[in-house]
């Protein structure tokens, strides 16, 4: 029981970190309908820059600058490599998105050097003990900023002028410009926010251990989360995350008990396996639209 | 009647590859005009309200509002110069409320900031009281009380096309573009509509261009007419004299007659 339940907690934090990212793919599907695949470049590069500026600012600090540093790198991106191509195939700017993702990836990862980089945060590898079951803090510490930056988002898009005008072009983007919304702000801020979570994903993700190159791997589980939440939903991105990551966390558990043969661990399968049935069964997901099945 | 029109449209022309839509097209709209467009399907009546509020962009002629280009100009930037319009096929938010689509209508008078809107302070609470009051206002005007909290997918036809004119009156518009407001109506929602159009210019006084096939409320209702087949100008003239002249009954017949072949 208490196996089951360090497994849960720790699929939960996992899958926070998850949600963040699959949030900023689906904010920018819901604006120009098409996937990014810049994000595991960004989450990188916000792992990246915060394990240098947390020895100099302090981890909280690195962490709000390092994430406002990436935003801009994606508004920059954004208007320079995206925007030119609005209005082409919707497969031409993805692959686009990929070129970028590429790019980034290695700029940033040029900073990573050989010695091992840290990003700096309180939590390492301690774990609190609830009642016998064993919680890892940094998991706790995610769980909490993404249900913190959750609200954030739901405040954002409820009541502020630019949330509503966001909405309203993913609703409908001709109807929106005719209400005098305009969808440059619109694409600029999804990019820019997809950043920002990106990157504190990215921090996440690498705390409690040194970086690696391979971390942007993460970053791919994001797309068994959008296809299972819903490539259009936030909500779905909220859920699909943190179940995503619950199921892989239990996998991975009870691997040696299910495949005592099989020396790989089919935790790290298990969303891609997920994502394949989803695909099969429910191509728009728990909550998405059912027109949105394909990129 | 000298006063200064509200719009002015030159020789508007404007093709896609082989297709000319719209074939040196000129009209001007006065103050509190109902200007009616008519014309055969596929003659260009939408094309036209696409170039006024900048979705295409002309390859030859002159727009202008008060005296100001809008050719070259966003679809943004003209809402924000006054230019209001409803849709041929309804293009609502359908999973937001009446209420949210009006409050939308109103997102170019919005002037605060994020921040303060997130806070909910000073600026951003009183200005969002004045924008729901002027939404209650226009949902008192058309008659939408009962369907204010409802989302606008779930309601019938011809309370969507009434929402549609909402919004548009949200904006608080100089000019307001309407295509095909009664469109796939029945009797009695027309009558509605025809009704709140009417109200519109008489208590609001904006000027309109009407895109309609109901010939029976385009003559009760324009003050001017301008027909238009394939896109190009027939005449332009009050409902009594468009009617008696011989080259719209030619092209209207002429619509008929590629009709009948179509079905035969
Ligand atoms: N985006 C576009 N690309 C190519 N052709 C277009 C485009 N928009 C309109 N057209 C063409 O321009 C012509 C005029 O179309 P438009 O929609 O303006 O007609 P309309 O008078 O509004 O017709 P209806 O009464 O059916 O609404 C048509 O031949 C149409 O096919
Ligand atoms: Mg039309």
């Amino acid at each position: 029981m208490n196996e089951l339940l360090t497994a849960v907690f720790s699929g939960l934090g996992q899958g926070s970190i998850y949600t963040l990212l699959a949030l900023g793919f689906v904010i920018i599907y819901k604006s120009m309908g098409v996937i990014s695949f810049a994000q595991p470049a960004f989450m990188m590069s916000g792992a990246i820059l915060v394990s240098y500026l947390s020895p100099r600012l302090g981890f909280w600090v690195a962490v709000v600058l390092g994430g406002l540093v990436v935003a801009a790198v994606a508004l920059v991106v954004e208007r320079l490599a995206i925007r030119p191509m609005v209005g082409k195939a919707v497969f031409v700017i993805a692959i686009i998105t990929i070129g970028v993702d590429i790019i980034v990836r290695v700029v940033a990862g040029a900073f990573v050097g050989a010695d091992p980089r840290l990003v700096g945060d309180p939590w390492g590898l301690d774990t609190w003990s609830l009642g016998g079951v064993q919680v890892q803090q940094r998991h706790v510490a995610a769980f909490v900023a993404a249900a913190v930056i959750v609200a954030l988002l739901a405040a954002f898009f409820r009541s502020t002028p630019i949330g509503l005008a966001m909405r309203a072009a993913a609703l409908d983007q001709e109807a929106a410009m005719a209400q005098g919304v305009n969808v440059g702000t619109v694409f600029a801020t999804s990019w820019a926010m997809a950043g920002f979570l990106a990157a504190i994903a990215g921090v996440f993700a690498a705390a409690g251990n040194p970086l690696d190159q391979n971390l942007w791997i993460v970053g791919l589980a994001a797309l068994p989360v959008i296809i299972l939440g819903g490539l259009d939903s936030l909500l779905g991105a909220v859920v699909g995350g943190l179940v995503i990551g619950v199921v892989e966390a239990l996998v991975r558990n009870y691997h040696s008990d299910v495949f005592p043969d099989l020396a790989t661990n089919t935790g790290s399968l298990a969303p891609y396996v997920v994502m394949l049935l989803v695909l099969l069964v429910r191509p728009y997901g728990l909550f998405g639209t059912k027109e949105v099945e394909r990129v | 009647m000298t006063a200064a029109p509200v719009l002015q449209v030159q020789d508007v022309t404007l093709a896609f590859g082989q297709v000319t839509a719209i074939n040196g097209i000129s009209f001007d709209v006065r103050p509190d005009e109902l200007f009616a467009v008519i014309g055969p399907n596929g003659a260009g009546k939408t094309s036209i309200f696409n170039v006024i509020s900048g979705v295409y962009r002309p390859q030859q002629g002159a727009v202008t509002l008060h005296g100001e280009s809008l050719l070259g100009r966003s679809p943004a930037d003209i809402a924000h110069r006054g230019v209001a319009r409803t849709f041929q096929n309804i293009e609502l938010f359908s999973n937001l409320t009446v209420i949210d689509n009006l409050m939308l209508g109103r997102h170019q008078h919005v002037g605060y900031g994020t921040l303060a809107a997130l806070a909910w302070i000073g600026r951003a609470r009183s200005e969002e009281l004045r924008h729901r009051r002027a939404v209650e206002e226009i949902i008192d005007f058309l008659e939408l009380a009962a369907w204010r909290a409802y989302p606008v997918g779930m309601l019938p036809y011809g309370v969507q096309k009434r929402v549609e004119l909402g919004r548009a009156l949200a904006m608080d518009p100089k000019l307001l573009l309407l295509d095909e407001p009664v469109a796939g109506m029945n009797l009695e929602e027309t009558e509605d509509m025809a009704r709140f159009i009417l109200d519109v210019r008489e208590d609001l006084h904006v000027p309109m261009i009407m895109v309609e096939h109901d010939m029976g409320l385009v003559m009760d209702l324009a003050d001017r007419v301008m027909v238009v087949d394939f896109g190009t100008p027939i005449t332009t003239g009050t409902p009594a004299e468009v009617q008696r002249d011989p080259r719209v009954v030619a092209a209207y017949l002429g619509g008929d007659m590629q009709h009948e072949e179509a079905l035969s």
